[in-house]
């Protein structure tokens, strides 16, 4: 089995400073870390491999620092590394990261894409699905568990707003993963080791061939017009209560919003 | 220190592993003075059991520096766990790396690197600690075997090692010259486990006595050659001491670890513990005292990774960061005051494991032998 596990590369922080010019995020001096749900891709992706084998290469866009990221990926167990890196990338929106991603997964061979559901850092679960259009392959999207995979099909849990529902599909097919999948394994010395003896595959537009009307900055259809940070605008209080006590001041907290509650 | 980028990614993996697992069960494997088989069952997972050796050999292929920097990185959390690993490693996988014949590697050291064996190195006996000539352990020459019968004390991992280094007489009259060293296995007829002793520290890790009662012992089992085990002991120690140094170095940084946190948050006076001067001065002290213990160890590592000499550089790592984990943990107990002396806090645990590295795998003493050996040579 062949699959692409799509990572992300984020800050490791949750109040992200925003450049006010672009509207984009700034990376400068931010520790960087492997998207959460992305690491739950790649574990699935694993445990498919130990159970049945599989060959597992990882996609990433982004400059070429992400190396030491990359590393890590191998270190994981990930047999093959691609970084997609040019400026002209630089700036994409969610499309125009597709449009990227698709570029070069068209014309690659594959069963599996995987991909976590969301990034940390902008949140909007996009370029998962959209990949799948543009491939023109089946998706499932919030998946929580791979059930069973066999040489035809594959049988996966998704959730959904009120229940999770099982379903199947045939190859080739995209999945979204949410991080509460699994539990990431640690890296593995071997696998470290052997990962600085291989190659990073670093793929350029030139051999992507992505139209430059449809990435970058000015193919992105989207722009961030304000950003800002949340502000608490009520103030937190803190109790020492006994749980009796605790039960009954969230039961008067939740009251005006819920009818009906019962103690 | 100047790690690779290989070995700052290594690092990153030893201290995620150590805060994840070994960190949140060392109070309670000291407490209850339990062996953590669990964790060496996880180490074995990500390949921590094989660390330095050749993938030939089924190791991991990295080097000497990493294996080190693992042990440093799991005794910074517990030191109990950092000797188990280095025991293995260093005093059992290495001299058979070394000595080892083609046949001893497939049969032993194949599964010490992947994990299914954890290793053990007996020298220690009742009246030969630091003067290892007075062994009383003897091997007899039957012809096809050897017939080892005799006693070892203080063996680190006895009981749930599964391959034994040990050290026998072949020649009872040359002392140091008449010393062998043989591969033994848990289970041979005749070997069997004393006592378990009770310790000040490391209290997680096993240490038993092994008795050996007509043990037969194949000629195969032979390491290195008849009459020359002492050599083989002076080679394993050199390297050990380097893993004894690291354990020290971890204690003393994961002891400045605890107190950064106490002293900027204990108040006193009416002001954080941090704001008196007496606590910055005491702490610039021992952090100075360890990075440079740091540094020895990682130039005896890196020696020893580039096949240089590294006997003298090994015996001032152990000797200076084994002095530098005492001090330390003492003086950060004395910075906790009445806390520091309960087991509310690690740092009485770390006082008590730091004590250790000053005697095994070569007393402080032996140390300054070693280093002044080689400084009047």
């Amino acid at each position: 089995m062949k699959i692409y596990v799509l990572i992300k590369q984020v800050p490791n922080t949750t109040e992200m400073q925003v450049d006010k010019e672009t509207g984009t995020l700034k990376r400068d001096g931010v520790e960087t870390i492997i998207n959460p749900d992305d690491l739950a891709a790649l574990e699935e992706a694993l445990q498919i491999k130990d159970a049945n084998g599989a060959h597992i290469t990882t996609i990433t866009m982004g400059p070429k620092k992400a190396e030491g990221m990359l590393r890590e990926l191998l270190g994981y167990g990930a047999d093959e590394v691609v970084l997609l890196s040019d400026r002209v990338f630089a700036g994409s929106d969610t499309l125009a990261t597709s449009t990227i991603l698709s570029s070069y997964l068209k014309d690659k061979e594959y069963d599996l894409i995987i991909a976590g559901r969301q990034a940390i850092d902008g949140d909007t679960a996009q370029v998962g699905p959209q990949i799948a259009e543009l491939l023109g392959i089946n998706q499932i999207t919030y998946v929580t568990d791979i059930v069973k995979v066999t040489d035809k099909s594959i049988v996966v849990d998704k959730e959904t707003d009120d229940s999770i529902v099982t379903l199947e599909s045939t190859y080739p097919i995209l999945l979204t993963m949410l991080s509460e999948a699994n539990t990431p394994r640690y890296m593995n010395v071997k696998n470290i080791v052997d990962g600085f003896n291989k190659e990073i595959i670093v793929a350029t537009n030139k051999e992507l061939n992505a139209p430059l009307s449809k990435i970058g900055l000015k193919g992105s259809p989207t722009k961030v017009k304000k950003t800002f940070t949340k502000e608490i605008s009520k103030k937190t209080e803190k109790q020492v209560v006994t749980p009796e006590q605790a039960v009954e001041i969230v039961l008067n907290a939740l009251k005006p919003y819920r009818k009906g509650l019962q103690k | 220190m100047f790690l690779t980028k290989e070995e700052e990614l290594l690092h990153k993996l030893f201290e995620e592993f150590s805060i994840k697992e070994v960190k949140p069960l060392a109070k309670e494997i000291d407490e209850l003075e339990r062996f953590p088989e669990e964790t060496v069952e996880k180490m074995k997972k990500i390949g921590m059991l094989g660390i330095p050796f050749s993938k030939e050999l089924n190791g991991c292929g990295a080097s000497y520096v990493s294996y080190i920097d693992a042990v440093m990185t799991l005794s910074k959390y517990c030191a109990t766990t950092g000797v188990v690993l280095s025991a293995h490693t260093s005093l059992c996988a290495a001299p058979i790396e070394k000595y080892g014949t083609k046949e001893q590697k497939e049969k032993y050291l194949l599964k010490l690197n992947n994990g299914t064996y954890l290793g053990a190195f007996a020298i220690t006996e009742p009246e030969a600690g630091t003067d290892a000539g007075s062994q009383k352990t003897i091997a007899i020459d039957k012809g096809d075997y050897y017939e080892i019968t005799g006693n070892k004390i203080f063996i680190t991992n006895a009981g749930v090692a599964d391959v034994y280094i040990v050290f026998a007489l072949t020649s009872p009259n040359d002392r140091t010259r008449g010393i062998s060293a043989f591969i033994l296995e848990k289970g041979m007829e005749g070997f069997s486990f004393g006592k378990s002793e009770l310790k000040l520290g490391i209290r997680g890790s096993s240490t038993k006595e092994l008795i050996f009662d007509h043990v037969k012992v194949p000629k195969e089992n032979l390491l290195g050659k008849e009459n020359k085990g002492f050599k083989v002991a002076m080679h394993t120690l050199d390297g050990g001491r380097i893993g004894v140094a690291a354990q020290a170095v971890g204690i003393a940084m994961g002891a400045i670890e605890e107190a950064v946190k106490y002293v900027k948050q204990r108040k006193q006076f009416g002001k954080t513990l941090s704001s008196f001067q007496n606590t910055q001065f005491v702490l610039a002290d021992l952090e100075t005292k360890t990075m440079a213990s740091y540094l020895l160890v990682m130039d005896a590592a890196r020696k020893k990774d580039l096949g240089l000499p590294y006997s003298k550089e090994s015996a001032m790592a152990k000797l200076f960061a084994a002095e530098t984990a005492m001090e330390v943990t003492t003086k950060v107990v004395q910075l906790f005051g009445g806390y520091g002396y309960t087991r509310e806090y690690p740092v009485e645990r770390m006082m008590r494991d730091a004590k250790i590295t000053e005697i095994y795998e070569g007393t402080s003493e032996v140390q300054k032998m070693v280093i002044s050996s080689y400084v009047l040579k």
